[in-house]
C-alpha cells in the first residue's frame, strides 16, 4: 500500500493504524516532507508528488492500493497557497499517470472534500452526491478539489479495473486537526457575515480514519466501496451554535465588509481565509450521507455534535465559556422575583 | 378540540365591529385555545392552590380563572413562566438545542418566532380558519396555496394557522423563492422557521421524511400582481410540485387565502427601481413609499384561510410523475380548486376589513 501526504497528522495517523490491519503487508508513506510524528513501521520515502519520480516510488513498491490524502487546504511549514495549489492538482496528475502505467495497482483512494458543491444561497439545503453545484467554486481548495475529482474520474474511466473510491469530507475536526476552519474556530472572536447563520457539518479525525480504512480495503460482504461518498458526522450546528458552545463571541459584519477584510488579509500574508471559507460561513452546506450508510457501510461513531464537542475539549474555553454563561443564567433565576407577591403570600400561610 | 378552534371566529357576527366585543371575542378563543394548557399549568402547584382559596374571585366560574392564569395574575404560573423562560435563555446562551438539516429550530419557532407572529395573527388580520381538518395527521402531504400580497405575510399566516389549529400540531414546512435566501437577516429567520429553497430536491427530502409542505406555485406572479387582478390565480409554474406529490404519494391539500390581497394595494411597479435593487418588482401602494415607513404598514384586513379536499396521488403508476399530461390535468385540478374556493370566500365575505 501507498499512500501520500503522511507528513500531516491525519496521513500520520492513517498510516499508523492501517499497518495494524491484518491486510496490510507494508506500507509505503510518501511525502515531500520528513514527517515529526513517527510513521510506525511504515517505510517512508521522501518523495514529491508533483515530480515524476512518484511513478518510480509506486513501481519499486509494488503497491495494489493507493491511498492520495495529499490533497489539502492548509500549506504545510513555509509554503504559499500556490504550492499548496501544485500539489493538489499537479501532484494528482502525476499520480494518477504513475497509477495508470502501474499493472499491480487494484484500489484507489482519494481524499477529498465536500467543498467540491461551492456553498450559494440557490444550492439545496442538502447536497446528494450527484447534486451538480449551482456555482463552481472560483479558486482556491475548492477548485482544487473539483479539478482533482475531474482527473481521478478521468482516471476510473482509463483503468475500468481499478476500484477509485472518492470520499467527500465535511470539515474534519478533533483535537489535531489543523484545517482552516480548526483555525477559525481558534480565533478569540469569530468574525461572522451580518444577518446569516450558516448550517454546518463536521466529521471526526476518528472516523476519517475509519472510512479510509474501508475505502483501502475489499469491500465487505454486501457493500461497495467504490464510487464518490459524502462522508460527515449526523446532525447539523449553526455557527451560532458552535459560537456559543466553544464560548467565543461574534462580531457580526456587513458581508462586503468580510469579503473585503479576507482579501487583505490575503494580501498581507496574515492568513489565508480564502472567499470559499467566507461563502461557507455565509451559506453553510448540509450534505445527505445515504449512500456512506447504505453503499459503503459506514456509520460514523461521532455525530456533528459529538465531533464539535470533542473539538471544544481540546481547545480549552473560550472568552465566553458556556458555563459562566449558564451560572449567569441560574444566578438571575435565584434572585427573587419583585412583584410576584409569592414570598409574602407564603410568609402568610 | 377541533370544534373549540372554531368558535371564536363565528362571534364575530355579534360583534359588530365594536373594539371592546371584539376584544372578548379574542380573549374567548384565546381561552378556548389555551385552556388544555392553563390547567395544566395551573392544577399541579400546591402553592397556587393555596393562593387561589384566598383569593375571592377564583373558584367561582371558569373566565375569571382563565383571566388570572392568562394575566400574570397566578404567581405559581408566573414563576413557573419565569423559570421556563430562564431556562429557555440558558439553552439558547449554552448553544444547547438542536436544528434539523434544513436550519429548522423547532424550539426558537415554538416559543419565540410563533409568538411574534401570533398578535398579527390574531388582532391585526383576524385570521379565520377553516377545513383545517382537511390536513392529513401524519405523513408526507404538500399545501397548494395562491400567493398574493405584495410581501409573502400569507405563508407566515398559513404556516401560523396549522401551528396553532391542527389538532396533531403539524409543522409547515414552507418552499421560498430563491430571493429570500440572498437576504441577510431574511436568510436566517426563513430557515429557523423551517422553510427552505423551493426547488424539487428539497421538496422531496421533505416530502420523504414525512413533513408538511407548503408551496405557492404562483411564486412572484402571484404576489407581485397588480390591484386590479386580484383573486385571478396566476400560471402555476411548471407544475413541478405535482410531480413531486406524485413520486411520494403524498397529498394535496388545496388551500385558499382570501384578504392578503389587499394589505399592500400594489397600484403600480417602479420597474426600473426594482431592477437597480435586484428585486422582481418595487411596488408601488397608495401609501408605499409616499409616507414611508408608516406607508409600509399592511393594511389591517379581515383574512380566511380554507383548507380544501385533499387530491390523493397515491392511485397513479410509477411512471406518472413523468407524464406531462396527467401533470397538466391535476395541475389545473388544484388550480380550479383554489378558484373556485376563492370565489366562493369571496362572495361570503361581508367587507373587506371585517
Amino acid at each position: 500500500m501507498l499512500v501520500t501526504g503522511v507528513a500531516r497528522q491525519l496521513g500520520g495517523r492513517f498510516v499508523r493504524r492501517i499497518q495494524r490491519d491484518p491486510e496490510v503487508d507494508r506500507v509505503v508513506a510518501v511525502d515531500a516532507v520528513r514527517p515529526e510524528h513517527h510513521l510506525g513501521g511504515a517505510d517512508f520515502v521522501e518523495a514529491d508528488i508533483r515530480q515524476p519520480t512518484i511513478a518510480r516510488v509506486l513501481a519499486e513498491s509494488g503497491a495494489d492500493t493507493v491511498v492520495h490524502l495529499d490533497v489539502t487546504g492548509t500549506p504545510l511549514g513555509g509554503g504559499g497557497r500556490a504550492s499548496l495549489k501544485e500539489t493538489n492538482v499537479i501532484g494528482t496528475m502525476q499520480l494518477l499517470g504513475a497509477c495508470q502505467k502501474s499493472p499491480n495497482i487494484r484500489r484507489l483512494v482519494v481524499k477529498s472534500s465536500t467543498n467540491v458543491y461551492g456553498s450559494a444561497s440557490r444550492d439545496p439545503a442538502v447536497f446528494t452526491e450527484s447534486t451538480p453545484p449551482k456555482s463552481l467554486p472560483s479558486g482556491g481548495f475548492a477548485k482544487d478539489t473539483v479539478e482533482v475529482e475531474g482527473y481521478v474520474r478521468g482516471f476510473a474511466r482509463r483503468r475500468p479495473d481499478v476500484a477509485v473510491c472518492v470520499l467527500r469530507f465535511a470539515n474534519i475536526l478533533g483535537p489535531a486537526a489543523d484545517s482552516p476552519l480548526a483555525s477559525y474556530f481558534a480565533l478569540p472572536v469569530l468574525p461572522t457575515v451580518f444577518g446569516y447563520d450558516p448550517r454546518l457539518q463536521f466529521v471526526h479525525e476518528d472516523d476519517v480514519i475509519d472510512v479510509l480504512r474501508i475505502g483501502a480495503h475489499e469491500p465487505r460482504r454486501g457493500t461497495l466501496n467504490s464510487g464518490t461518498f459524502n462522508v460527515a458526522g449526523d446532525g447539523v450546528l449553526l455557527l451560532s451554535q458552535c459560537s456559543r458552545r466553544l464560548g467565543r463571541p461574534t462580531v457580526p459584519l456587513l458581508l462586503p465588509a468580510v469579503t473585503w477584510a479576507g482579501s487583505l488579509m490575503r494580501t498581507l500574508g496574515m492568513s489565508d481565509f480564502s472567499p470559499e471559507q467566507i461563502r461557507l460561513l455565509t451559506h453553510g452546506r448540509v450534505v445527505a450521507t445515504d449512500q456512506m450508510r447504505e453503499t459503503l457501510g459506514f456509520t460514523p461513531k461521532y455525530s456533528t455534535a459529538e465531533t464539535f464537542a470533542d473539538f471544544v475539549r481540546s481547545r480549552g474555553p473560550g472568552l465566553l465559556p458556556p458555563e459562566t454563561v449558564a451560572r449567569a443564567v441560574d444566578r438571575i433565576a435565584a434572585l427573587p422575583v419583585p412583584g410576584s407577591g409569592h414570598v409574602p403570600a407564603h410568609g402568610a400561610d | 378540540m377541533a370544534d373549540a378552534k372554531v368558535i371564536p371566529f363565528d362571534d364575530d357576527h355579534r360583534s359588530r365591529g365594536s373594539a371592546a366585543s371584539r376584544r372578548r371575542g379574542a380573549a374567548g378563543r384565546r381561552q378556548g385555545a389555551a385552556r388544555p394548557a392553563g390547567v395544566g399549568e395551573v392544577q399541579p402547584l400546591p402553592g397556587t392552590a393555596a393562593a387561589r382559596e384566598d383569593d375571592p374571585v377564583t373558584g367561582e366560574d371558569e373566565p375569571p380563572r382563565e383571566r388570572a392564569a392568562d394575566g400574570e395574575g397566578g404567581d405559581g404560573g408566573l414563576e413557573r413562566r419565569i423559570a421556563s423562560g430562564l431556562a429557555f435563555l440558558r439553552r439558547r446562551l449554552t448553544g444547547d438545542y438542536a436544528v434539523d438539516d434544513f436550519g429548522y429550530d423547532e424550539e426558537l419557532t415554538d416559543q419565540v418566532l410563533m409568538s411574534l407572529l401570533r398578535p398579527m395573527y390574531e388582532k391585526y388580520f383576524r385570521v379565520e380558519v377553516k377545513g383545517v381538518e382537511n390536513i392529513p395527521s401524519e405523513g408526507g402531504a404538500l399545501i397548494v396555496a395562491n400567493h398574493s400580497g405584495t410581501v409573502p405575510v400569507d405563508g407566515l399566516m398559513m404556516q401560523v394557522a396549522v401551528h396553532d389549529h391542527h389538532p396533531a400540531g403539524r409543522h409547515l414546512r414552507l418552499l421560498a423563492a430563491d430571493l429570500v435566501f440572498v437576504l441577510p437577516v431574511v436568510n436566517e429567520l426563513a430557515r429557523k422557521l423551517g422553510h427552505t429553497l423551493a426547488c424539487a430536491e428539497d421538496a422531496e427530502r421533505l416530502l420523504a421524511q414525512g413533513e408538511l409542505v407548503g408551496v405557492m406555485p404562483e411564486g412572484f406572479k402571484g404576489i407581485g400582481k397588480p390591484f386590479s387582478e386580484r383573486y385571478k390565480l396566476q400560471r402555476f409554474g411548471r407544475g413541478g410540485f405535482v410531480s413531486t406529490a406524485l413520486r411520494h404519494g403524498a397529498p394535496i391539500v388545496p388551500c385558499s387565502i382570501v384578504g392578503a390581497e389587499e394589505i399592500y394595494p400594489m397600484i403600480g411597479n417602479a420597474k426600473t427601481l426594482a431592477r437597480l435593487l435586484g428585486f422582481p418588482y418595487f411596488p408601488l401602494t397608495p401609501t408605499f413609499p409616499w409616507l414611508g415607513p408608516l406607508g409600509a404598514i399592511p393594511l389591517p384586513t379581515k383574512w380566511t384561510i380554507q383548507f380544501g379536499e385533499p387530491i390523493p396521488t397515491d392511485g397513479y403508476p410509477p411512471e406518472a410523475a413523468e407524464d406531462p399530461m396527467l401533470m397538466f390535468n391535476l395541475t389545473d385540478q388544484v388550480r380550479e380548486q383554489i378558484q373556485h374556493s376563492l370565489y366562493k370566500l369571496l362572495v361570503q365575505r361581508r367587507s373587506v376589513f371585517f
